[in-house]
């Protein structure tokens, strides 16, 4: 019998952000990455830079969940990705503009064994 | 699971009877603790029952068994440790009880020569210490003599009383946990919030968490305020990291953890980027070893593992007495001696862990208001659990007490 685990079978659980809330917050210009601050799903989405507080409009190419981060530019492969206007890591393949990054497709740049 | 609240939970916000206003930047007349006889400021009052080792945790759990109201503190350790990993071992046991939330320890060992050395280094604080050690008397009449102690210690120690303090005499320690991308955005701005105050006021904060820097330490070390300190600081790092790296271990999943990148993490520069984001932006004054009480005011590094348990251990060892915890996902970690202070920018963390939740900043997320506004009520929880206010971990007995090995014991 297959153990339960009830954390990873908890029931789909979401908190409605307030209307006017931008969908994905951007540390600062010059970022590729935005976090979302809700659950985005694909289609228009806006992002308001931290640093400068310019907002911008972006077509979410894909669902993105609270707290996950979109690409703001194409990025090709094995490329630096920078957030915090610091290199977070290196593109694991290409990654289009409005599409979701993560693990799956960007590594670390820092350690040996990331994967 | 729709969820419409849109504000912090007022439950979790400063109330009527401690409001924000009546406290000042610089602490306020309204601020209390017990000022010990080192001259250092506590917050809380515990009686201590501390075992040198793991053998003497039956003894120390039925002293506060029998006397309710004293403070065990088990961990796993103390036996055939040796070198540096010995030294570090009785640094954090002396170092908790000497903590100045702690105004007396009874000590209990097995051999009486380490329990007697452990309680002479609690002893050079002032504070009453008694030690116990239980070989040729067992653990019945070791129990009979310390539980007696116990009891005069902990009548002694409720005559003590509360006296005006400034929040600057408060060392402060920050760590995040379970971190998530909200962290950066959100609740280690907020704690940044705080360090800048504190330190500007002349205080003392601690940060740490060694490994978890790599992507950032370069900007660490910029901020040392000067070449011996970034030199030890850069040696303290880049040791840390061989000792990871030469496991040879893929560390995806356990550094950044399955929940930082459940909570959207991607990588450790990134999880580092966020976790730099709660050390303000004052310079970097000393880089310590390992529960080592900082001597410098302002902001203090410690190399540090960046596990929740073991780093606030480390904390307290060293003399912090109130410490902040930005949460992503919900690190649920409390200590014993330490009141742990946690905050979230995480919505869906805040809904569904409440009762974890000492300050919910979610509202950062959504522009409902700004840093300044989130430090204000940080500071103000701060007064408050300074105060006595229980946090959410002590009011349901989270009391993690673990102490950090570096080798394997002879």
């Amino acid at each position: 019998m297959e153990p339960q685990l009830l954390g990873a079978d908890a029931p789909d659980q979401r908190v409605a952000a307030p209307a006017g809330a931008p969908h994905f917050l951007a540390h600062r210009e010059g970022d590729h990455v935005a976090v979302a601050v809700q659950d985005v799903e694909p289609g228009p989405g806006r992002v308001l830079y931290m640093d400068s507080s310019r907002a911008i409009e972006l077509a979410v190419q894909e669902p993105v969940p609270l707290g996950h981060k979109v690409a703001l530019t194409d990025l090709p492969g094995s490329a630096e990705v920078v957030e915090y206007g610091v290199r977070i890591g290196l593109t694991r393949e290409p990654i289009a503009r409005g599409c979701l990054v993560h693990v799956h497709n960007i590594r670390s740049a820092r350690w040996q064994k990331s994967e | 699971m729709a969820e419409e609240r849109v504000e912090p939970d007022p439950l979790r916000q400063p109330g009527p009877t401690n409001p924000a206003g009546q406290t000042g930047t610089t602490g306020s007349p309204r601020l209390t603790g017990f000022r010990r006889s080192d001259g250092r400021v506590g917050v809380r009052n515990h009686v201590v029952v501390l075992p040198v080792d793991d053998l003497s945790n039956a003894v120390c759990e039925n002293v506060a068994s029998t006397v309710p109201g004293a403070l065990a503190l088990p961990h796993h350790y103390g036996r055939l440790q040796y070198g540096e990993d010995l030294d570090l071992t009785f640094r954090t046991l002396i170092g908790s009880a000497a903590n100045p939330n702690v105004a007396a320890a009874v000590v209990v060992g097995i051999e009486p020569a380490w329990a007697h050395h452990v309680a002479e280094g609690i002893a050079r604080t002032g504070k009453p210490v008694e030690a116990y050690s239980i070989e040729r008397f067992g653990d019945l009449r070791t129990l009979a003599s310390a539980a007696r102690t116990a009891q005069q210690f902990l009548q002694d120690a409720s005559e003590l009383r509360r006296e005006p303090v400034e929040r600057r005499e408060l060392l402060l320690s920050i760590k995040c946990g379970e971190s998530d991308t909200t962290t950066g955005l959100g609740s280690c701005p907020t704690v940044s919030q705080v360090v800048d105050r504190q330190v500007h006021d002349g205080g003392t904060v601690i940060f740490g968490e060694t490994s978890e820097l790599t992507g950032g330490e370069h900007l660490i070390a910029a901020r040392c305020v000067d070449g011996e300190v970034r030199a030890r600081f850069q040696a303290l790092y880049d040791h840390y990291i061989a000792e990871i790296e030469s496991s040879g271990a893929n560390l995806l999943g356990s550094q950044p953890t399955q929940g930082n990148i459940r909570g959207g993490l991607s990588t450790i520069e990134e999880k580092a980027l966020g976790n730099i984001a709660k050390t303000g932006s004052v310079p970097v004054v000393d880089a310590l070893e390992p529960a080592a009480a900082p001597v410098k005011p302002g902001l203090n590094f410690m190399d540090s593992s960046s596990a929740a348990a073991e780093f606030i251990t480390l904390m307290g060892a060293a003399g912090a007495v109130v410490h902040l915890f930005p949460t992503g996902q919900g690190n649920i970690i409390g200590n014993p001696i330490v009141p742990v202070i946690k905050l979230t920018a995480n919505p869906l963390t805040a809904h569904t862990m409440g009762e974890h939740v000492d300050l919910d900043v979610s509202g950062l997320l959504w522009g409902q208001y700004g840093l300044p506004e989130a430090g204000n009520r940080l500071l103000a929880l701060v007064d408050r659990v300074a105060n006595g206010r229980l946090t959410c971990a002590e009011s349901l007995g989270h009391r993690e007490f673990v102490l950090t090995k570096l080798y394997r014991s002879a």
